[in-house]
Formats: C-alpha cells, structure tokens, sequence
C-alpha cells in the first residue's frame, strides 16, 4: 500500500510544489499547466443536435418577439388614446365619444374586484395547502382535495360564472346581491363576483404556498419540536413565515389572473358600466352593488361590444396591462427581496 | 496539496469474523475527518505525542474530565423498532450531570435513534416502536407533556438548521411560550443574550441581532443551534454529530463549548469522529448493529477496550 508522506520529518521543509493534484498520474503530466479555456463551438456537434439548438434559440427569440409586439403595439395605440380625463371620469352612455366620459368607474371595480377575490382565496389557500403538507391524513381525503383543486383550477371560467349565477341566486345568498320585491334574487354583484373570482387565483396561492412548504426540510421542523414546540407553533412561527415569498409570489399572480378575467364579470357582475350601490349600508351599498371593470369596458368597447369606442378601448386595454404587468413585475421584486433576507426557500433546501 | 484520504492512517486491515457474530462487520476505511495532526487511533495519542514532540499535541495532552454529578437520565432495557427492523436492543444507559456521554459506532448501529428516542423525536416516525424505560429526574418521559420533556432535554443536530429569521428571534423562538400572551422583545432581550453568550457565539453577533441568521457561517449557525437549545435551559443537551457539516476550526470551538457546557449540563453526544469521542467524552458508549457493546470511562475505553469489536472499531478496522 503506497501511502504518500509528507516531506521528511527532518529535512527542511519544501516550498510547495506547483504540481497538479495527483503527482503520479501519468497522463495527465504531459499536460501544460497553462490551460486554456476553449468555447465549445457548435460545428463539431452532430446535425440533428445543431438544428435543435437553433431551434432553441429561435423558440426563446419568437416568445420574447411576441410578448414584446403585444407591449409595444398596445402602448402604441393606448398611449396615443391615454388621457388623464379618461381615468377620472366615470363612464356614461354616448353615442357621442367626445361625452361618453372615460373609465374610472371600470378602474375602481377591477381593484375592488381584484381585492375581494384575493382576500377570500389566499386564506383558504393557505390553510388547505398547510393542511396537505403538514397534516395531510387520511391519505384519500388529501388526494381528493388535491384533485378538487385541479379541478377548480381546470374550469374554465366562464362555467365558473354560470356556476356562481345558479348559486348566488339562492335566496340564502340574497344578502350578497340586489334581492327584488318578489323574493327573486339578482345575484350579480362585486360580493358574488368576487366570490368566484376567487376560485381563479385559489389554485395559483395554493400551488405557490405547498410548494414552498414542501421545499422545507423536514430538520427544520424537527429543530423547532426539539425545542419543545407544538406542531401549530412550528407551522404559524417558523413554516409559514418561511414561505411568505411563496404566498406574496402566488397571491401577486392570481390578482394578475383576477384583473384580466371577463367572463366571470360579464355574468356575474351585471353590464352597468358606472358602480350602481345596492341598499343602503355605507360600503356595502357599493359591495352588493353592481358595476364594471376594466375588462368589460374593453369588450363593451370593442368593436364587438354595444359601445364601438375603439379608442377608449385600446387606453383601458393598456392600463389593464399595466396592472397586469405591475403585478408580475411585483412578483419578481417579492422573489428577489425573499432571496436577499435569506428566507427564500430554496435556501433553505439547499443544505 | 495534501489529500486528505491518503493522509489519514491507514491500519492493516483484519478480516477474521468478530467472536460471535453471524455477519461481518462491513469493511470500510475510516476516514478520520480531522486535522492530519491527530489522524492516529487515540490509544495512540501519547505515543505520538513521545515520538514527534508536536508542541500542539502535547499542549493537548489527555483531556481533562468531567466531574460526574447526579444522573439526570436513566435509560433502562431500551428497545427500538422501525417497523420489523430492531433497531436500538436492550440498551441500559445512565446520563449524568456534569459529564458527556459520547455514542460511537459504524453508521446505521443505531446511535442516532437512541438519541432521537431520549428526546421523543422518534415518535414523529409513524413506524417506530418503542419499549423499556426512560427516565428523567426519576420520572418516566412518557407521563411528562411531550412539550416540555423537550424543553428540558433539548437537542442540536447535525446540519446548522437556524429558522429562516433574525438571530435574535431565533433564540427568542425558544423562550416565547405557546400561550396566548408572548413576552414583548425588551423581557426576552437578557435571556437571549445570555443564552448566545453561554454558546460562545455573542460578541460575533452583538451588533447584528436582527440579521438574518442563513447569513451567519456554518460553525456561527450550529453555535446559534446551540444557544437556541440553551436558551430553555434544559437539564440535557443531546447532540447528533454537531461537528461533521463544519470545518475544523468551528469544530475546535464547538468542542471546547460542549467541554465547557457540561459543567451544568449532562450532554449526550453522537459521532462518528473518534477524536472527538475521545477529546470530549467523559464517558463513551460504543454501539454496534443495534447492541450496546461497551461503555465505560473514555480513557478505560480507548486504551483498554474489553470487546473484541470496540476494538477492531477503535483500531480502524472496520468503520
């Protein structure tokens, strides 16, 4: 068994030598010490591996074209459109453009929706999420939430709304919308609206928050039961702060998801294009109340739509992309500011 | 230049069957994951020390030992099962107070499960079995609120697991009680303080309590481990291998804590660095596919090893 030494224990230490790692190599003496590091170049590759590698390039170089022709031509035609008069006055009915006014109303009902819905689903979405991750027994129940989710997740919306219209217009649920005389409810406002706009971004902050979770180690939260805590401790001291990047990431996309909704606001939210409170309690006149949002009022004027106003159309279309754009943008910031605190959790699972 | 793997000693390998074992022992190099200096089996230390004259070592000499208190755990007739797989057999251990108690043994004998078991961790394993007696201060673990028999026998593992917060609420985490009233910041800050220091780690973070603590080193983040499990101020500190994720200056430091530690602390350590066994342990238990082969006093132990298989372990010949 050879076993290198080191110098003599008597001799006089030697300088390091500059010799690469394994002395008795063999092949790799020859070696210059000098290396070089030479690019890859592609022509030695095979040709079928050449083409697909341009075909690479060319599928990222299309999706970057595409994303930035919708930017650049909606701001084209929105800025050309954009005045401020137009986000501070409500809408009227025109055939006039000059006075069908311009789209606060639109505006004020995307962020009133948009919130409702993010406020009713990012509690759920945690508590369901933390409960498979963390709980999850019996085994059959948290399969058959998961799959509950992915069905809610796969609706497409406008069955949703449909959904929510025969639901909401239940008479137990006429507090939540314009009830007439007869009894007969409408179940269309802000309140319904959002409630099923929820189910949108539920699955979006429930994918965010489980995948976070799982992503923990599971010596992280034996540290915390080592210390004598309780399992609800860990979860609400340790677990869930840790993926609140995850949570802010997945909430930032279902509000984005939210905003450009149409169909759930077509059915659910009536067609009046200004707010139209209902009753009358202060704040959830406005709730119970039917109204329009951003999305509407850019069908409602496009030329499919009864109001033909081009124009306002692609200023309304712009600011909604904008919103949308603000909100994945805020997305990345939350991402980054996460890595930058050292609570990101993939930190955490580097170890 | 020096590869670590070729430096280390290398003793002549015996492959003769162990006296009454039906399965050999695996037969690996143990690769010592300490500073070349030291890469001789213990026994030997004192003839390395004659022989080269190193001033380090002798400056070392024979660690100074622990004085042993009262017995704070007692373990008695311990068995473990993960499923059908026996893992811990019949162990009977005793824990004293001012001393460590280091476990050694090749990987999988079940060390670290006899220590997850003292802390009730091996509970969390739906699969996991146990029977015998464990005590602390003469009372059964399994009557006392699983909460606080593990504030009371705290634990440090082997990865630097700090929660993804500030140092300071790190520490605090432990001392904040589940009730409905937390203590504000400005109660807990003294304790807090007190327990970084007693883990040697306070005048390195004293000016930055509220960063982050993934920010901190590797060997920073296992003291803070430490201080965390110190804050509670338990009667028994277990250890699973604190040292094998750092290097060996954190280790150094570490181990000097757990020597100073054990004055009002009874400590359990495991390893798998039988240096280290040998530098803090006061007592060693040497454990092997699940049997307690040998305990005893470390000095007893290493230079005196009445099994033949703590002997071939602590020999170098299987690992």
């Amino acid at each position: 068994m050879s076993v290198p030494t080191r110098p003599g224990g008597t001799a006089p230490p030697l300088p390091p030598l500059p010799l690469p790692r394994s002395p008795g190599g063999g092949g790799r003496q020859g070696r210059s010490p000098k290396k070089k590091r030479v690019n890859e170049s592609i022509s030695t590759w095979r040709l079928t591996d050449r083409i697909g590698y341009v075909l690479m390039w060319a599928a990222g170089l299309l999706l970057c074209a595409i994303g930035i022709g919708i930017l650049a031509y909606m701001a084209f035609k929105g800025v050309q459109y954009l005045r401020p008069q137009l986000l501070l006055s409500s809408p009227t009915a025109d055939v006039d453009q000059s006075s069908s006014g311009g789209f606060l109303d639109p505006l004020l009902g995307t962020i009133l929706i948009t919130l409702i819905g993010i406020v009713i689903a990012t509690p759920i979405a945690i508590g369901a999420a933390t409960w498979i991750v963390e709980y999850g027994r019996p085994t059959w129940l948290a399969r058959l939430i998961d799959s509950g989710i992915e069905i809610i997740a796969g609706t497409p919306d406008i069955v949703i709304a449909l959904f929510g219209l025969v639901l909401f217009q239940q008479s137990i649920f006429g507090w939540m919308s314009f009830t007439a005389a007869g009894g007969a409810v409408f179940g269309r406002s802000f309140l319904t609206a959002g409630a099923m706009m929820s189910l949108i971004a539920l699955p979006m902050v429930f994918a965010a928050t489980r995948e976070g979770l799982q992503s923990i180690p599971l010596h992280i939260r034996e540290a915390s039961y080592a210390l004598g805590k309780t399992k609800a401790a860990t979860i609400r001291r340790v677990l869930l702060p840790s993926v609140k990047a995850n949570i802010s990431t997945g909430a930032a996309l279902g509000m984005g998801r939210i905003a450009g909704d149409t169909a759930i606001i077509v059915v659910l939210l009536g067609a009046s294009l200004t707010l139209d409170p209902e009753g009358n309690v202060p704040g959830l006149d406005v709730l119970k109340g039917t109204g329009s949002t951003l999305t509407s009022y850019v069908y409602n004027n496009s030329p499919a739509g009864e109001g033909n106003a081009p124009q306002k159309a692609y200023a309304a279309a712009f600011v909604l992309l904008l919103i949308v754009l603000a909100l994945n943008f805020a997305v990345d910031l939350i991402a980054r500011s996460g890595a930058k605190n050292g609570l990101e959790t993939s930190r955490l699972g580097a170890r | 230049m020096i590869d670590p793997h070729e430096n280390t000693a290398r003793p002549a390998r015996t492959t003769e069957e162990p006296a009454n074992g039906t399965m050999p022992p695996p037969i690996r190099r143990i690769t010592l994951d300490s500073q070349p200096s030291v890469a001789l089996p213990p026994s030997q230390d004192a003839v390395a020390i004659a022989n080269t004259g190193d001033r380090s070592l002798a400056a070392a000499g024979r660690p100074t030992r622990g004085v042993a208190g009262p017995e704070r755990m007692t373990i008695s007739d311990l068995s473990v099962y993960y499923g059908d797989n026996h893992a811990v057999k019949h162990v009977s251990l005793p824990i004293r107070q001012g001393e460590v108690l280091a476990l050694i043994g090749p990987s999988g004998c079940g060390k670290t499960t006899l220590l997850r078991t003292l802390n009730r961790l091996t509970e969390l394993t739906g699969t996991a079995r146990r029977e015998g007696l464990i005590t602390l201060d003469g009372t059964d673990i399994d009557s006392l609120e699983v909460t606080e028999h593990r504030r009371r026998v705290s634990m440090v593992f082997q990865q630097p697991n700090p929660f993804p917060m500030s140092v300071f609420d790190n520490v605090a985490y432990a001392l904040r009680e589940q009730g409905a009233k937390r203590p504000k910041k400005k109660v807990l800050e003294p304790y807090v303080v007190d327990a970084l220091q007693r883990a040697g780690l306070y005048d390195e973070v004293a000016s930055n309590l509220d960063h982050p603590a993934l920010r901190l080193s590797g060997g920073q983040q296992q003291r803070l481990c430490i201080a965390r499990a110190l804050a509670a101020r338990p009667e028994v500190l277990l250890m699973d291998e604190p040292c094998s994720a750092l290097d060996p200056k954190s280790t150094n430091v570490i181990e000097e804590l757990i020597v100073e530690l054990r004055k009002e602390l009874a400590i359990v350590i495991v390893t798998h660095n039988l240096q280290q066994a040998y530098r803090v342990g006061d007592h060693v238990a040497f454990m092997y596919l699940g049997d307690l082969v040998e305990y005893g006093p470390t000095d007893d132990l290493f230079d005196n090893p009445k099994a033949a298989r703590t002997r071939d372990y602590i020999g170098g010949a299987f690992g």
